[in-house]
């Protein structure tokens, strides 16, 4: 009898799990706000980000799809505020002051094409330097929102 | 073991009728490695060969009737990898084995500007159990599949909204003996469907999470392999479908799909198909698909769970 109660409370107590699980799930499909610290602290704060940008200039280098776009640019001034972006951006206590989106793309016609092929750059430095997909997505969720400021400006 | 002999022996002789897959893989099989390798290794080459502008996995596989999308659903996603600047194209092979039948399906697309995709497949549906068991003089039925699909708005990722496709497919019944006996009343027809297709980024337990869900207009009976129209109705209908996807990595997406079936005619019962899928995209050439698919009562035999298997070249 005393078994027959305890898997009882167990299916109980599993269908609530569920219940919990499945809400937060749904819970994370909603958007949240980018306050919380914990994507800068998996990115290994500024540190880590500098780290980051620096092996992501590496794999663009090797990028015939974008390295010509860079070779263009200020590319000490592209690592530092590209570095305070991701920095603000997952959460860390940077602030980036550079131009807007709009205005350093603008007159460049950046195409769709580019604009992933440095998303997938980002992913190729992100997987070397051997980040967890969970990470990674974090990351490329906070940054999509800049692709309509970004393209075809 | 015999099961995975009969694929691949099966695959084997395919490839070979289908040339152009095996001139594919054999020149993306030194980047099929690359790739791999790069999973784990940190300074593995890149693959940059493949130029096309849409991410990794996002142009889906080839669905059943030559659409971009999962294995039994199209997706609102344009066919092969190409961006609003580039024009791309695939072809693909795929095989579904059921206790009493066999499918084959195989056919190619354009991807134009990430806008327009045109497509042909030849379905080859084998009667099997039931070709035995009536003396048919047909064993095979042949259909061709003509489809366009235009995305309409919206962007898979960038936008707040799911990119939304209509499609159209025009299905040409070429061996109507048996559909004709079997009560339907066309031997072609058109289905029209809507797609509205999202990729949520680190949408389920941070992994990327994709959302279909189409709704389909059709008169066919089993994708029209068993004819159009039929006794039992002869209007068309608004039947829903729909997949969702995981992307587990850059790489490999599991997911499952359900398309709901009419169910014209009298002489055999048609039943809703659902599907468990494992995908796998080692590079933007070359995907393939795996899939348990529960595909219910089919000209009179039922329980046709059925495995599937499709491979997809893009260029």
């Amino acid at each position: 009898m005393l078994t027959q109660a305890g898997v009882y409370f167990s299916v109980v107590n599993r269908l609530l799990l569920i219940l919990v699980l499945s809400l937060s799930v749904a819970c994370g499909l909603i958007k949240q706000p980018a306050a919380d610290a914990s994507l800068y602290q998996a990115l290994g704060e500024k540190a880590g980000i500098d780290k980051l940008v620096e092996e992501f200039l590496w794999v663009v280098s090797e990028d015939p799809r974008v390295v010509d776009r860079f070779l263009k640019s200020d590319i000490s001034r592209f690592q530092r505020n590209f570095s305070l972006q991701l920095c603000e951006l997952s959460g860390g206590p940077c602030r980036y002051t550079g131009d807007s989106m709009q205005r350093v793309h603008g007159g460049h016609h950046i195409s769709e094409m580019e604009f992933n092929a440095v998303v997938e750059d980002l992913l190729t430095a992100m997987e070397r330097l051997q980040y967890s997909i969970a990470v990674q997505n974090r990351l490329l969720k906070r940054l999509a929102p800049m692709q309509p400021t970004i393209v075809g400006q | 073991m015999q099961c995975a002999y009969t694929i691949f022996i099966a695959l084997v002789k395919h490839t070979a009728r289908w040339g152009l897959l095996l001139v594919l893989l054999l020149s993306h099989s030194a980047r099929l490695a690359q790739a791999t390798s790069a999973t784990s290794d940190e300074t593995a080459p890149l693959d940059y060969s493949q130029s096309k502008g849409r991410l990794h996995g996002t142009a889906g596989a080839t669905q059943l009737e030559g659409s971009a999308g999962g294995g039994l659903v199209p997706w609102a996603v344009i066919a092969a990898y190409g961006s609003a600047e580039q024009v791309g194209a695939s072809a693909f092979y795929s095989r579904v084995g059921m206790p009493d039948f066999e499918l084959s399906s195989a056919g190619f697309a354009l991807g134009l500007y990430n806008r327009l995709e045109l497509s042909y497949a030849q379905q080859r549906f084998n009667l099997g159990s039931l070709a035995d068991a009536l003396a048919l003089p047909d064993r095979v039925i042949r259909q061709d599949i003509f489809a366009v699909k235009l995305r309409l708005l919206g962007d898979l990722i960038y936008t707040d909204m799911p990119q939304i496709s209509l499609g159209l497919q025009h299905k040409k019944n070429r061996d109507f003996l048996v559909p004709g006996v079997a009560g339907a009343l066309d031997d072609e027809g058109t289905d029209i469907y809507l797609a509205f297709s999202k990729l949520w980024l680190a949408g389920f337990m941070h992994r990327n999470l994709l959302v279909d869900f189409n709704l389909r207009s059709t008169q066919a009976n089993q994708l029209g392999l068993v004819g159009f129209s039929g006794d039992k109705n002869t209007q068309r209908e608004w039947l829903a479908e729909g997949s969702l996807a995981v992307l587990l990595n850059r790489y490999i997406a599991v997911g499952m799909e359900y398309r709901q079936k009419p169910d014209n005619l009298s002489f055999a019962s048609e039943d809703d198909w659902y599907d468990l899928f494992v995908a796998w995209f080692p590079t933007k050439s070359v995907s393939l698909v795996a899939a348990y698919a529960q595909l219910g009562s089919i000209a009179g035999y039922d329980a046709q769970n059925a495995w599937y298997l499709s491979l997809q070249g893009s260029f």
